[in-house]
């Protein structure tokens, strides 16, 4: 390992060109797993979602999910890709006891969906994303290490396997190299990701959610001195958000632009990103090749899609979100950066929503893309999942454009709405937070302000308006921040007039 | 020239985790060879007309609706396994065996 200091990130970028490369699992929303009628839902008490096929007990036959094979195609013709008229799933052999078949059900080089591509805007630029391939695998079961140290593998006496989620269908949706794009890699990475989440979800053929794993994003990097050939990749897996997305790749070229400098050489090799450092560690490296022996599943017959049923797919998919975004723009009259910030963020159907549930485009943009991006931020979760829904924030509005929040006050109650105390009303009314419009009250409190600042008073009675701030704020103190800032000018200067 | 080597048939043995003894690698690779020796021999008697099949029956496109089917219960479901803990399979330690 070597000591010396890590590049700046600017100096790695200068002196090298990453290619990036992304393979993105989707879990699908279906009722029923890929391959047999048990169900798919999250949360079962662990193996009672199995049968004789998921179990792969002796005799157990296969026999493909309509909905599967339609959500697969649909993802591949949003993703503008050729949908095959013939192609057979396939055995990967493994030897691991996350699938009990010894092998997973996948597709090899017969895959649904080829030759994609995604467009993403970047600083007003658009960059096309090449998508390799979109295939249907299954999902495996789940591991329990025992034994060693906080559940890992490393150390472990014992495994426990969970097979509910082994057999839920899996999509796998590989892009080709990204080359040509410099420093911005790590945004490009989160936008892509961001994008495809945001189009899967269009479709409604999954939820989408990388904190609960039905997203699930592994990112190739390599450097290479500009004019050169590409250098070796290494694969980063466990990247569990669109902002962890970015910290990687933006760590793998900071790291490997190290070992460059010194002369080193990049090993391929899959690392595991650490989500409270941000850098990755390598995984358990594999001493052998792996060898899969892939071979087509003779349990399974051929997928030939009628090119009749794929064009009416093609012709009902829904508006592409980046259409969708084009048109909200105008629609709230922002700025095409606002609006990319916005959709960065995540924040487009929660704002739409916000705005469906009565607040002004102003001020549901205002709430999202402020105190609950920042928090989503700093606690490193989705905005969604931030703890606000759009009708709680379209109530906080309301109660704002009422006059019986301020914006003060209003940030305090949305604390505690995100705390999980209630909706608005009930937290402004739990914590007693609203707005003092008693005009008795806040007229004593003026009075109180102005014997106790003589100074200030006598300035203002000479025409030195500005002075008023300074009692303002005293009596927002008496107040505790219950008041409306303007009225209490209001009442002071009429006062000293 | 042997279809199969007995490097080949080691190599797979442990892709399988069997244990095989040096006897049974001489044996295994010889039995193997024939049996894929016979197979080859299709190769030779297809004509270019036929097409590789991979599947017996001339059928593609079958379908099942996304209906849920009754699962087996817990129980019955770890019914066959040599261990269980806590409602799950219990399997020796993963990454030991691999070194």
């Amino acid at each position: 390992m070597s000591t010396t200091a890590l590049p700046s990130y600017e100096d790695a970028t200068a002196r090298y060109e990453p290619v990036i490369g992304l393979e993105t699992h989707v879990e699908l929303g279906t009722n029923t797993k890929m391959f047999c009628g048990c169900p798919t839902e999250f949360g079962a008490e662990p193996n009672t979602q199995v049968c004789p096929v998921c179990l792969a007990l002796p005799g157990a036959l296969p026999v493909a999910n309509r909905q599967g094979i339609e959500a697969t195609i649909r993802i591949g013709l949003a993703l503008n890709c050729d949908i095959a008229s013939w192609c057979r799933m396939a055995r990967k052999n493994y030897f691991y006891p996350d699938m009990p078949k010894n092998f997973q059900t996948s597709q090899y080089d017969e895959p649904l969906c080829t030759d994609g591509y995604v467009d993403v805007e970047i600083d007003g630029e658009t960059v096309r994303i090449g998508i390799e391939r979109v295939h249907l695998e299954e999902d495996t079961g789940k591991t329990l290490h025992v034994g060693g140290a906080t559940g890992r593998i490393h150390g472990a006496t014992e495994s426990l396997v969970d097979y509910n989620r082994a057999g839920i269908p899996l999509v796998e949706i590989v892009t080709k190299p990204v080359p040509g794009i410099g420093a911005k890699a790590p945004e490009v990475a989160r936008a892509y990701v961001t994008e495809l989440r945001d189009i899967i979800r269009s479709l409604g053929v999954s939820d989408v959610r990388m904190e609960q794993g039905s997203l699930r994003c592994d990112v190739n990097t390599s450097l290479n001195k500009p004019g050169e050939e590409w250098g070796t990749r290494t694969e980063t897996k466990n990247v569990n958000s669109l902002r962890s997305v970015e910290r990687a790749v933006r760590s793998e070229i900071i790291r490997q632009a190290g070992i460059l400098d010194d002369g080193g050489k990049i090993v391929q090799e899959t690392r595991h990103f650490q989500e409270d450092t941000g850098d990755t560690r390598p995984g358990r490296s594999k001493e052998t090749a792996t060898d899969y022996r892939y071979f087509p599943e003779p349990d399974l017959v051929p997928i030939a899609p009628d090119p009749a049923w794929v064009a009416e797919l093609k012709a009902a998919l829904p508006e592409r979100p980046s259409a969708k975004r084009a048109r909200l723009r105008e629609e709230w009259g922002i700025s095409e950066l606002d609006m990319q910030s916005v959709a960065n963020a995540g924040a487009v159907e929660l704002i739409e929503e916000t705005i469906a549930a009565g607040a002004s485009p102003a001020g549901a943009r205002k709430w999202w893309m402020g105190e609950l991006a920042r928090r989503a931020n700093e606690t490193g979760v989705e905005l969604a999942e931030v703890g606000a829904t759009p009708a709680q924030v379209a109530q906080l509005q309301a109660l704002v454009d009422d006059g019986k929040l301020n914006d003060k006050l209003a940030r305090t109650v949305l604390e505690g709405v995100v705390a999980g105390e209630g909706d608005p009303a009930q937290v402004m009314a739990a914590r007693g937070l609203e707005v003092v419009s008693d005009t008795g009250a806040l007229q004593t409190a003026v009075d109180e302000a102005i014997a106790a600042n003589p100074d200030i008073a006598a300035k203002i009675r000479d025409g030195k308006v500005a002075a008023a701030g300074a009692l303002v704020g005293a009596v927002m103190k008496t107040t505790r921040g219950q008041a409306d800032a303007k009225t209490v000018r209001d009442l002071i200067l009429a006062r000293l007039s | 020239m042997a279809a199969i080597s007995r490097e080949e048939v080691a190599h797979l043995a442990r892709l399988s985790r069997l244990a095989v003894t040096e006897e049974e690698l001489d044996r295994f690779a010889g039995q193997l060879d024939v049996i894929l020796q016979s197979v080859a021999r299709i190769g030779d008697v297809a004509a270019d007309d036929i097409p590789p099949t991979s599947h017996s029956v001339p059928l593609t496109n079958v379908y099942r609706d996304d209906v849920v089917q009754p699962c087996l219960t817990q129980d019955a479901a770890l019914a066959g396994a040599p261990d269980t803990a806590e409602g799950r399979f219990r399997v020796p330690r993963i990454l030991d065996e691999e070194a």
